[in-house]
């Protein structure tokens, strides 16, 4: 019966399965809460929360659709951030009106150093998993540490605090009355989304995931496009570095630490398979946006932050059970 | 003398260990003092106990980043229960922190073994649930010396030796070396001495072939990672013994300090390979690195800069060594 109403909207089974998730945790904060979660400021703030976590999210299915993983994307974030933050304390001073009232040509300097660093942290992740064949586990775990220190080392600690207006708005600013944050989101999961479905390296990446050896054979160029694959996590790890920082007015070593385990949740939860050759962005966005309305149920409904954390963890291995569950050999 | 050969990764690490113990004696002389070593051999313990389990689910083929997490469940937990219950004792405490997590790793060997779903993902999803809901159910106040249970302390403070140093003080060397060095003998008897721990490598060499040759591997998993959460959870509880008090955020960020180590003692992430002799080696070096920053007058924010490139240049290591065709 609901073969129709998927055909027309061209979702698959777990997609519309995600879609239902979301709509039920939207109806059950609704009744839980529903004098707070419905007011206008909680839906907006959702919008400019969501999309660094989004992101991120993207970056790990991305890793992910080719059997590996980034667990540096929050190194990379924080250090782009740090960079930027460092270049403009330089050129326009720590504080005061040579900072904030910075002219559109430094602050795109700086936007420029950020993803710069994004692109060539993950080149060194894809150099280190493409060329000398290290899990991506091991080398992503092992270069997050290596990035999170360089910006431990460049800071001293303390977060840098005091960005560029024209910084603070790629966080905090609407256009048209929407979330800047949230439209950089939907133009680079567009953009990915585009990538991955109808050019030859998303087709590849696709092909390598579920079989690396066979891509091999078919004469795919899987060392370039694991590399490619690494860069494009580490630019998008970075784009989250600007939205972070831009949304708090800070960068520090060690913001969003729990973002790590939200991402792998958000992908695993999205239908991606960490085992490869699985995974959509729209999977992604629904299963970020499940998530985002969960949290913020519980945030009203006063939990503390350990108890949402650990629902995260709680749910992702519901999800995982859930998996196992359908999938099972009949 | 197949054992001095450079083939052998142990070998290796060895000399490269030698190698850096006089590199940093000589920019430092200190790091030859009594005292100093005995601090580096008692730093070595709770790292060494929680790489001992880790080495085990790694030779299996799997990975765990939870045993922090479950470490601190169990040594929050056992401490809360003895103050709760006024309840004395060494043995008793130990082994209900070991049970703790025996029974959690427990988890993670279902969640790997029959859901298979990748252990990271699995590690991962347990570490948050079990540390969020230990700070978000139980507690988040840190329980000081004042009402830690004495027994504990008593034997956490156990030393082998005494010296007298300068100023009157007194140090030694502690006593929990043995309790290390005997749980490294028995994790090394059950993997090279027993079926179950020849099984274990089989795993992770050929999980198929292991298959085929009579091995069960769902047995073997929920043994390893069984016995990974049960050398966590006892690890806890003497990490909470040794410093005097019980902070149930403790532990943060270990796991990459603890695998670093296994790696570096020659593990291979893929399996089949790794022994308890490299990983005590491995613990003994990266310990001694981080612990020997401030003696090369090194600014300990380069410390996660020194572990993370310790994991890469391992694992690149590793991964050259063993190099597979084409993919």
């Amino acid at each position: 019966m609901l073969k129709p109403i998927r055909r027309a909207l061209a979702l698959d089974a777990n997609l519309l399965q995600l879609v239902v998730l979301a709509l039920f945790v939207f109806a059950l904060m609704t009744a839980l809460v529903p004098d707070k979660f419905l007011r206008p400021y909680n839906l907006i703030s959702i919008t400019y929360i969501a999309p660094e976590l989004g992101l991120l999210s993207i970056a790990m299915m991305v890793a992910m659709l080719t059997g590996g993983i980034d667990l540096s994307v929050i190194g990379i974030a924080n250090l782009g951030g740090i960079l930027a933050g460092l270049f403009f304390h330089a050129y326009g001073g720590a504080h005061g009106a040579g900072l904030a009232a910075m002219g559109a040509l430094p602050v795109g300097a700086g936007i420029a150093i950020a993803v710069a660093t994004g692109l060539i942290a993950g080149a060194a992740n894809g150099l280190l998993i493409a060329r000398l064949r290290v899990t991506p586990i091991l080398a992503t775990l092992g270069s997050g540490q290596v990035f999170t220190g360089i910006a431990l080392v460049l800071t001293g600690g303390p977060a840098i605090v005091g960005f560029p207006d024209g910084w603070t708005m790629i966080g905090n600013g609407a256009i048209a009355g929407i979330a800047v944050p949230l439209l950089v989101l939907l133009a680079l999961a567009g953009a990915v989304a585009l990538l991955l479905g109808r050019t030859s390296f998303g087709i590849s990446l696709i092909l390598i995931g579920t079989n690396p050896k066979a891509a091999v054979f078919a004469g795919l160029k899987t060392r370039r496009a694991l590399l490619l694959t690494y860069v494009l996590t580490g630019g998008l790890a970075s784009v989250a570095g600007i939205i972070l920082s831009g949304r708090t007015n800070a960068a520090k070593s060690d913001y969003g630490i729990s973002y790590l385990l939200q991402a792998v949740l958000i992908a695993v939860l999205g239908g991606t398979d960490p085992a490869g050759g699985r995974g959509s962005v729209a999977g992604v966005i629904v299963a970020l946006l499940a998530l985002m309305l969960l949290a913020s149920g519980m945030q009203l409904m006063r939990f503390s932050n350990f108890l949402v954390d650990a629902v995260w963890g709680v749910f992702l291995l519901a999800s995982i059970a859930l998996n196992a569950w359908r999938t099972r050999p009949r | 003398m197949s054992f001095l050969s450079l083939r052998r990764s142990e070998t290796v690490i060895a000399l490269v260990l030698i190698a850096a113990m006089v590199l940093i004696g000589l920019i430092n002389p200190a790091f030859w003092s009594l005292s100093n070593l005995f601090s580096l051999a008692r730093s070595n313990v709770i790292v060494g106990l929680m790489a001992l389990g880790v080495l085990m689910v790694m030779i299996s083929g799997g990975i765990d980043v939870s045993f922090p997490a479950f470490a601190v469940a169990a040594m929050y937990l056992t401490i809360r229960a003895m103050l709760a219950w006024d309840w004395h004792g060494v043995i008793g405490p130990f082994a209900l922190a070991t049970a703790i997590g025996f029974a959690l790793g427990l988890v993670n060997a279902f969640f790997v073994s029959r859901l298979r779903m990748i252990p990271l993902i699995v590690t991962l999803g347990t570490a948050a649930a079990v540390r969020g809901g230990l700070l978000g159910l139980v507690g988040t106040s840190q329980i000081n010396i004042d009402r830690m249970p004495q027994a504990l302390i008593d034997f956490g403070n156990t030393t082998l030796i005494t010296r007298a140093g300068p100023g009157g003080t007194h140090f030694g060397l502690s006593a929990m070396i043995v309790v290390y060095l005997l749980a490294a003998l028995l994790v090394h008897f059950f993997l090279t001495h027993t079926l179950l721990g020849r099984g274990v490598y089989a795993l992770g060499s050929a999980a198929e072939a292991a298959r085929r040759v009579g091995f069960n591997p769902t047995v073997i998993v929920f043994a390893v990672y069984g016995l990974a959460g049960a050398l966590a959870g006892f690890a806890g509880l003497l990490h909470g013994s040794m410093i005097w008090l019980a902070n149930p955020r403790d532990f943060v960020g270990v796991e990459l300090d603890v695998i670093a180590a296994v790696v570096l003692g020659g593990a291979s992430i893929f399996g089949g390979r790794g022994s308890v002799l490299g990983t005590l080696l491995g613990v003994f070096m990266l310990v001694m690195v981080s612990n020997s920053l401030i003696l090369m007058h090194i600014a300990t924010t380069w410390q996660r800069i020194v572990v993370g490139g310790i994991i890469i240049i391992a694992t690149t290591a590793t991964a050259l060594r063993d190099r597979r065709q084409i993919v």
